[in-house]
């Protein structure tokens, strides 16, 4: 992907008004007291004639961590990519069901207001061919926010537990970074809007334990701050991270709960064939 | 949902523990019956078979422990696996204080086996009790085998009548010396035998808690539930949840 720093600087892709995105965000704000962040309600999601979920329904808490775990195919990246209506993206798709943001349908909001209140950060890193700076800078240009960008730029550094790595280097290209700062580069890119929500789909499987841990205690961090939904096929990361696990098989949500007791005491018995690897 | 189940090489792994602590079980269960033996019959060969045993299970002891951390370091165990280790550690050190006990009730035993007998009556009341511990002991071990929760706390309710008969021990016990000051020695071991036989039964009921927990996932030990405040105190209970 090229972005020219240009057409960053004018900003010409925006859709939707400064004052409309503020509006959207103090309504988010206003109504943190809620016991839901963000929820699914009996979501059912097709591509073409092909039922990939089926009555999903989950509410996730504000300020937590949600992991979703299940086998390749069951649905959960689908699933997460809902959230944020990334999946509109693919084409011959359809969505039943709701999603709420802070009670209000994401179906009701701009797609671009909600992407910035729902940030994603991928499986493979994806820094812009731009500098360490530039990336970071990228997204609060485009939302048209201006001065102190350095300071800006050091802050969600920071949150993204790079700015020690490469506080002497933020106009060196993205790309000589490791895997593992890439990935934490995109996650400070992506909590420099101060997304309400951060979907993260298996954001550590291409990484080292070393980085791996990093990325966890990032999470761990920017928890305070956001709320993270994240789909990992590393069960141990989910238990390590999680307040709360879902599992996911055939397209179905089979268990819901506090991360703990879904790792000591699953309830259905396919949570805990899966979880203790007997699944064939 | 018709997702086919495989057999793990874990599962081989876990067979093998259980199986290390069914004959650390049978080793400390066949003490728990010497010892008893050699007192009533006041046979040394028995009381020296279980001096020798001790080793064995101390061995064995460490040798399970060794082996369900190495289970936990590789395989990351959770759900029923983890409980299945954790309660196979927690079950391992119950044993080895079992065995420990046997050891205590022989050398007792030796140490008066030159005396005078009591009456007979109380070492029938000793047999009876060393019936009821050895049931225990082997019926929480069938419980643990067949992980059959319900089996575990059924025989939780043996341990009070374990209590009883040891409060009616003590109580003749505590006449005879009395009566009898001579008899102190030897009525005084009698005593601390027949103790030593109700803390094996409170060992045997700790480890049918462990099952419970292994097979329901439940904490039933003290009684209480731990997400439950302690009646009486008012003190909320150490929850993980909030704490």
């Amino acid at each position: 992907m090229s972005v020219d720093k240009e057409k960053m600087a004018t900003a010409p892709q925006r859709n939707i008004s400064m004052a409309s995105m503020e509006t959207l965000h103090s309504a988010g704000a206003q109504q943190t007291g809620l016991a839901t962040k963000i929820e699914a309600r009996n979501l059912n999601f097709y591509y073409g004639t092909y039922k990939a979920l089926s009555e999903i329904s989950l509410a996730v808490a504000p300020n937590s961590v949600t992991a979703l775990i299940g086998p390749s195919g069951c649905g959960k990246s689908t699933f997460l990519r809902t959230l944020n209506r990334i999946s509109e993206t693919i084409k011959n798709t359809r969505v039943e069901g709701e999603v709420l943001l802070d009670g209000v349908s994401i179906m009701d909001s701009d797609v671009t207001a909600l992407r910035r209140r729902v940030g994603m950060v991928f499986q493979r890193p994806n820094p812009f061919p731009k500098s360490i700076f530039d990336n970071i800078a990228y997204g609060p240009r485009i939302n048209g926010m201006k001065g102190k960008m350095d300071e800006l730029v050091e802050n969600a550094l920071r949150r993204g537990a790079l700015w020690e790595e490469v506080k002497d280097k933020l106009n060196k290209s993205a790309y000589a970074l490791s895997g593992g700062q890439q990935q934490r580069l995109c996650i400070a890119r992506a909590m420099a809007v101060e997304p309400e929500v951060i979907l993260m789909d298996e954001p550590c499987s291409a990484l080292d334990p070393i980085a791996t841990a990093k990325i966890e205690e990032l999470i761990f961090n920017i928890k305070s701050q956001t709320t993270v939904v994240i789909v990992t096929h590393n069960m141990q990361q989910a238990a390590r991270i999680a307040d709360k696990t879902g599992f996911f098989l055939m397209g179905k949500m089979i268990e819901f709960g506090p991360t703990d007791v879904i790792f000591k005491n699953p309830s259905k018995k396919e949570t805990e064939d899966y979880i203790t690897g007997r699944f064939g | 949902m018709g997702t086919p189940i495989r057999s793990r090489p874990f599962d081989v792994e876990l067979d093998q523990l259980k199986n290390m602590l069914l004959e650390m079980g049978a080793l400390v269960a066949s003490s728990v019956h010497r010892s008893i033996l050699a007192q009533t019959e006041r046979s040394e060969d028995l009381a020296h078979q279980v001096l020798r045993d001790e080793s064995r299970i101390d061995l064995a002891e460490i040798q399970i422990d060794d082996f369900a951390t190495k289970l936990i370091a590789t395989q990351q165990p959770v759900a029923r696996d983890m409980r299945l280790i954790v309660a196979t550690i927690k079950i391992n050190t119950e044993l080895e204080r079992m065995g420990d006990l046997a050891v205590n009730i022989t050398e007792r035993s030796l140490a008066t086996m030159h005396l005078g007998r009591l009456e007979d009556g109380l070492y029938s009341d000793i047999a009876e009790l060393a019936s009821l511990v050895e049931h225990m002991v082997l019926s929480v071990l069938d419980a643990f085998v067949k992980q059959d929760a319900e089996a575990a706390r059924n025989l939780m309710a043996s341990d009070d009548a374990v209590d009883r008969l040891r409060s009616k021990i003590g109580n003749k016990l505590v006449q005879l010396m009395q009566s009898n000051p001579e008899l102190i020695p030897r009525a005084l071991n009698l005593m601390f035998n027949s103790r030593s036989l109700e803390r094996i039964a409170d060992h045997t009921t700790n480890i049918a808690e462990e099952v419970i927990f292994l097979v329901n996932g439940t904490d039933v030990r003290h009684r209480f539930n731990a997400s439950r405040e302690i009646e009486g105190l008012g003190a909320p209970v150490l929850d993980p949840q909030t704490s």
